[in-house]
């Protein structure tokens, strides 16, 4: 099984080659062909290879395959190499699923576009990139497709960069990406220096003896890994480019902004959660981050108009939530989060993509309304999503969050404050989301005549990936279904055999901290469900039986909304404090160090070079007998220091 | 009974004026006889070496060493004719098309 | 000679044979009226049989002819380089030599023979084999740069690279001579065997003789101050043949170097002093003369010299690790360097084009894909990563750290800080640069795409699986004689 490890990525790869060295001289059928069925190829083999794993015994489901040694130097070995495990089987199968799904969306969606070839080239670089992350067996390999997405990502969401913001919104993205790579590699570094190591394996192994467990070394450590998580991953304090990167394609945001990527620092946690369970302190600032960030992007979420950037905000909260997870050393639930956002996010952003779509272009919800007879298919699937993100029992989010939530409440490392906070959330969340469903799909008509005209449901193309994932958000969540309905857990079950550490360190400080019972669990659950219901009928008053009262509010709250509206001025604090200094520091650098004092060596330096170029030129005379008389003071100094010396 | 380093002198000497033949004359014929005066006093002290320490392997090597002068030779007056026709000249130092 | 091991096994000799059976072939094919048209067809095959020979002989371990040709898996790996180097220059040369008018058959005899006295010179321990090869190498190569022959430029290119060959030619031998005189053989295993007690009996001729055999190499491959020629015969050679130049002999001489400094003189410690000295002096000059130059192919000549002062940082600071990383280095500079010759050859053979950095104006435009490529040979060539010339550097420097020639290291990597500029201008010029000349495009021929393709290929395997490429240098020291 394991010398199949390779392809999983090898195939987006050669699509990516074909469309990408052939500019598009393809024709489009052409193109989207190859680009749909290289990813699709490692989607399959992605599940013949989870099910190979499911069918060897837990204890030994880790498999790993060295194409290479890729660079040694001295005691530095760096792999090309892959290890497939429970953790990594879920991630390629989310991954490819997904990504093969919006491959085929973005058929339909780009069908006018002029860079068709260019489009799906990216796309399937992408596919490959986030497969190298996902399946590289060290943390070298692993920052190579970590870079490659953010390279992808910066492609994409520049993709129409004849339009100055979405050039603007790529720079911006890729600028904050490497603030938080810069956090990675210098945690990358820490864990060379004392280990010795960057195999995963290798360093889970040997971590437990080389780090002092709660050590300050440790914390540091895990605490610039976690910053580089929180670039990709689009938590506070470098989530800004996140909302921004909706200047993409729909099927970008979907892809790249939803499902896969902004979750690549979730998974890198995860995978090294045998380095952060020895750290509390970092475990702490990992859940507050996560928890503060779900909450605080959810109230941004709250006054958005434009129907993207509601759905980046609750991006960036629902990522938020998976880092409580982490933070909370509750791994296993983090990662299903993940799964079943992955499912109605995308899902989520596909539909918004489809109103957009319909719609002419249009974002802003504020001109759209009454679309729920128009574009039938597209309703039924965006309502399931957003059910599921909401948490209405039965539905996959439901299980997901529940779990999360219940583990900050419970879990050694989590307490009450957190566990309120992510309550709250649940209720924002729900309200958020019913609003941009009510705005759009209810009520009174708001567009003009021109666009109302043009509606129309959109191509199969894009409707059947969209019922596919709507299935998806509504039964994903089963199979983590939890202890407290009677079940297993199954999914939890499937990653023990990564977690395994982390739950022996668990137990261990679970001894004497009172157990969770079931009956706080059932209260709480039920809590949260109520809550999300009266948010929801909230929802309905304010967007859908009572309009005025919006108005009403919103001038009520004037002040509260557009702090809301402006998103707390975060990028404008931003630009004042970090970007205006920087930028007159690096005035400072640029006229005085660098022109003055650097130009001005190196200039110097290059017209010394030119002079002493000049002078040495005038040696080579052209002339055979110059060149014999220098050849023969060669050999003469030689041989009079050889002999006489 | 000659002793061995005279023979090497001779070499020596016989070497260094090939090269100064190369340094000085400006023209190629010369210029080739002085390439092929070099020659010939390796030759002569490989020779040389070879009677004093009994081994005849040096007597072959001049052989080929010969062989290798004919050879260059052939191919440097074939070139002095293609630069006579291009240049109607022989002094080497109007050669100096390419420089710095 | 060594009569006790008394065969001839002839089987060593097969990848040579080849050479020449298709050499001799073209020469009696010149008779017949369409030969020009065959030639190249005889030579490449001949140039194919020799490669599938190589393969057959790689791992073996034997010798011939009486003990005078060794068959060792640094010889054969040399093989496979320089028929690899044949191979490409004769695709990169049959276009240009038919759009020039001297496509003549003689030529591919002539690269093939030349081919032949390298492999001869790699493949022995016996200084007056070596010389042989060496003559056999370069009496060719002096026609070869005259080939052109109506024109001022070749004819010159050839006179001065015959003067100065036989030049160096002549203190070869001269040096070979002191060596035999004072250690009555020329075989280097015996010289090695015996080398303390012939040293201390007669240091004088062993030194002068060493410093005399160095100084005729270091002529080959270009070191300072031996390296006049090499501007003036690059420029004025035919293109295609330059490149051959800048690679095969060089190769050559690299391996003769290593053959008999690394193993047959080691442990001489002026010796590493004046490696020392060449590798600085040769590294900044090559690079500092080239900072001025408005020709490509004189300004990749001074870049050849450049390279070869730091294949010499490797052959000062000795040892496994920075043998292989110096023969590392040969086989990614013969990838990029083709490759860059190759782009120049293809922009020559338009009409009345000299190789001017004014003639790259407007390629990117016209061109993007082989602007492309030029750029990848160009950061190649100045070694930025992910290509092969990164890591090329970084092996030969580390391994210069590691042995504690800290200043030669850092001194080479100024250097290559430095020569970033001139090649980034040749980008530069391509991409950015206007002028009022329109751009005349070129014609691509089958057989330049796929010295493209190769070179590409090379330079970015090379540069992606660096440790392949090591893993296969070192084993060619494996048994080095």
């Amino acid at each position: 099984m394991s010398e199949y490890l390779f392809l999983v990525p090898l195939f987006p790869l050669i699509g990516f080659l074909i469309n990408g060295l052939l500019l598009g001289r393809l024709p489009r059928s052409m193109i989207a062909f190859i680009a749909c069925v290289s990813v699709g190829l490692s989607f399959i083999l992605s599940l013949f290879l989870f099910f190979g794993l499911k069918a060897m015994p837990p204890e030994i489901r880790i498999v790993e395959q060295v194409l290479f040694n890729w660079i040694i130097a001295g005691s530095f070995h760096a792999n090309i190499g892959f290890m497939l495990d429970p953790l990594s089987a879920v991630m390629i199968m989310v991954v490819s699923g997904v990504g093969f799904l919006i491959h085929i969306y973005s058929i339909g969606y780009m069908r006018g576009d002029t860079g068709y070839g260019r489009y799906f080239a990216y796309l399937n670089l992408f596919m490959f990139s986030m497969l190298i992350l996902v399946l590289a067996d060290n943390f070298l390999f692993m920052f190579v497709g970590w870079e490659g997405v953010g390279l992808c990502s910066y492609l994409l969401i520049g993709f129409w960069f004849e339009k100055k913001s979405a050039s603007d919104a790529g720079k911006k993205a890729f600028i904050t990406n490497r603030v938080g790579d810069f956090g990675f590699l210098l945690g990358m570094f820490i864990i060379f220096w004392q280990v010795g190591s960057l195999n995963f394996t290798e360093v889970m192994a040997s971590a437990p003896q080389v780090f002092v467990s709660g050590g300050v070394l440790i914390t540091v450590t895990c605490l610039l890994l976690f910053f580089g998580a929180t670039g990709k991953s689009a938590q506070i304090p470098l989530y800004v480019w996140l909302p921004d990167a909706m200047e993409g394609p729909t099927p970008v945001s979907a892809l790249i902004h939803a499902a896969t990527m902004v979750t690549a620092g979730v998974y890198m946690i995860v995978r090294t959660n045998v380095l952060f369970i020895m750290a509390p302190d970092a475990l702490m600032v990992v859940a507050i981050i996560g928890v503060v960030t779900a909450f605080y992007a959810a109230t941004i979420g709250l006054a958005q108009n434009d129907i993207k950037r509601v759905l980046a905000y609750s991006t960036i909260s629902q990522l938020g939530y998976m880092f409580l997870a982490c933070g909370v050393a509750a791994f296993s639930a983090g990662i299903f989060h993940l799964m079943t956002h992955a499912f109605f996010k995308a899902l989520l952003f596909m539909c918004a993509g489809s109103v957009i779509h319909a719609m002419s272009g249009q974002q802003d919800m504020r001109y759209m309304g009454g679309l729920k007879k128009y574009l039938p298919i597209t309703f039924l699937s965006m309502l399931m999503a957003t059910f599921a993100i909401s948490g209405i029992p039965g539905f996959s989010g439901f299980f997901s969050k529940d779990e999360i939530l219940w583990k900050s409440f419970s879990s050694p490392f989590g307490n009450y404050i957190l566990w309120a906070v992510g309550f709250i959330t649940a209720g924002l969340t729900a309200f958020y989301m019913f609003r941009l469903i009510y705005l759009t799909f209810y009520g009174k008509e708001r567009m003009d005549e021109k666009t109302k005209a043009h509606i129309h449901e959109s191509p199969k193309s894009m409707t059947v990936p969209l019922i596919i994932l709507a299935i998806l958000s509504v039964i994903g969540g089963w199979v983590g279904l939890p202890h407290l309905f009677g079940f297993t857990n199954n999914f939890e079950h499937w990653l023990e055999p990564v977690m395994r550490k982390t739950n022996q360190i668990i137990a261990a400080r679970r001894i004497n901290e009172a157990v969770g019972e079931t009956g706080i669990e059932w209260g709480l659950m039920i809590a949260t469900v109520a809550l999300v219901l009266i948010s929801i009928y909230f929802a309905y008053l304010i967007y859908n039986k009572r309009t005025e009262l919006a108005t009403s509010l919103r001038e009520k709250f004037s002040s509260v909304h557009k702090l809301l509206l402006n998103k707390y001025y975060i990028d404008e604090f931003y630009g004042a404090i970090v970007i205006r200094p920087l930028i007159y520091f690096s005035l400072f650098l640029w006229k005085v160090i660098d022109v003055a004092v650097i130009d001005g060596f190196i200039n110097g330096m290059a017209s010394s070079y030119d002079d002493v170029s000049g002078t040495l030129r005038t040696m080579q005379t052209g002339r055979v007998r110059t060149y014999a008389t220098i050849f023969l003071a060669g050999v003469v100094i030689i041989i009079a220091y050889m002999v006489f010396y | 009974m000659i002793s061995i380093s005279s023979y090497v002198i001779v070499a020596a000497v016989l070497f260094g004026i090939g090269t100064l033949g190369v340094l000085i004359s400006r023209n190629i014929i010369i210029l080739f006889m002085s390439l092929e005066l070099m020659l010939n006093a390796a030759s002569l002290a490989i020779i040389a070496f070879s009677r004093e320490l009994n081994v005849i392997d040096g007597h072959v090597f001049v052989f080929l060493i010969l062989a290798v002068a004919a050879a260059e030779a052939a191919v440097g007056l074939a070139m002095v004719i293609t630069l006579f026709r291009n240049k109607e000249t022989l002094n080497i130092d109007r050669f100096n098309l390419m420089k710095w | 000679m060594d009569l006790t091991s008394a065969s001839i096994n002839f089987s060593i000799i097969y990848p040579e044979i080849s050479l020449l059976i298709a050499a001799a072939l073209i020469l009696v094919s010149v008779f017949h009226k369409s030969a020009n048209r065959i030639a190249p067809y005889i030579a490449l095959i001949g140039i194919v049989v020799s490669i599938a020979m190589i393969f057959k002989q790689w791992g073996h371990q034997e010798s011939g002819f009486f003990g005078m040709i060794t068959c060792d898996s640094f010889g054969v790996t040399f093989k496979l380089i320089f028929d690899v180097t044949a191979l490409l220059s004769l695709l990169i040369a049959h276009r240009y030599m038919i759009s020039k008018g001297i496509n003549r058959p003689e030529f591919y005899a002539l690269l093939l023979i030349s081919t032949m006295g390298m492999m001869v010179m790699a493949n022995t321990t016996d200084l007056i084999v070596i010389f042989l090869g060496l003559e056999i190498m370069s009496v060719p190569l002096y026609v070869m740069a005259g080939f052109a022959k109506r024109s001022l430029w070749s004819s010159e290119a050839g006179i001065k690279y015959f003067i100065m060959g036989a030049f160096a030619s002549s203190f070869l031998l001269m040096g070979i001579a002191f060596i035999y005189g004072a250690s009555s053989t020329t075989d280097l295993r015996r010289i090695v065997a015996d080398f303390h007690f012939i040293m201390s009996n007669s240091p004088a001729y062993m030194l002068t003789g060493m410093a005399l055999i160095l100084v005729g190499f270091g002529f080959k491959i270009g070191a300072v101050p031996f390296h006049s020629w090499v501007p003036d015969v690059y420029e004025g050679a035919p293109t295609p043949v330059t490149a051959f130049f800048s690679v095969g002999p060089k190769a050559a001489g690299i391996a003769a170097l290593l053959r008999i400094f690394i193993f047959g003189f080691a442990n001489v410690m002026m010796l590493s002093t004046v490696f020392w000295v060449l590798a600085v002096l040769t590294m900044s000059v090559g690079n500092i003369l080239a900072l001025k130059q408005n020709n490509i192919k004189r300004l990749l000549a001074y870049s050849s010299i450049a390279h070869a002062g730091y294949i010499l940082v490797a052959l000062t600071v000795g040892g496994n690790d920075a043998i292989s990383a110096a023969i590392f280095y040969l086989v990614a500079y013969i990838m990029f360097n083709l490759g860059a010759f190759a782009v120049v050859t293809l922009m020559e053979t338009r009409s009345g084009c000299k190789s001017d950095f004014s003639e790259l104006v407007g390629l990117a435009k016209v061109h993007p894909y082989l602007a492309a490529v030029l750029t990848l040979f160009m950061f190649a060539l100045a070694g930025f990563p992910p290509t092969a010339g990164f890591f090329g550097k970084f092996y030969i420097f580390s391994a210069a750290i590691k042995s504690g020639y800290i200043w030669l290291a850092v001194i080479g990597m100024l250097n290559s800080f430095l020569s970033v500029y001139y090649y980034l201008r040749v980008v530069k010029t391509s991409y950015f640069d206007s002028s009022d000349k329109s751009f005349i495009p070129v014609k691509y021929s089958l057989s330049i795409i796929i010295v493209l393709v190769i070179t590409v290929i090379g330079t970015l395997g090379i540069g992606l699986f660096p440790q392949q490429f090591l893993n296969w240098s070192q084993s060619a020291l494996f048994a080095f004689l």
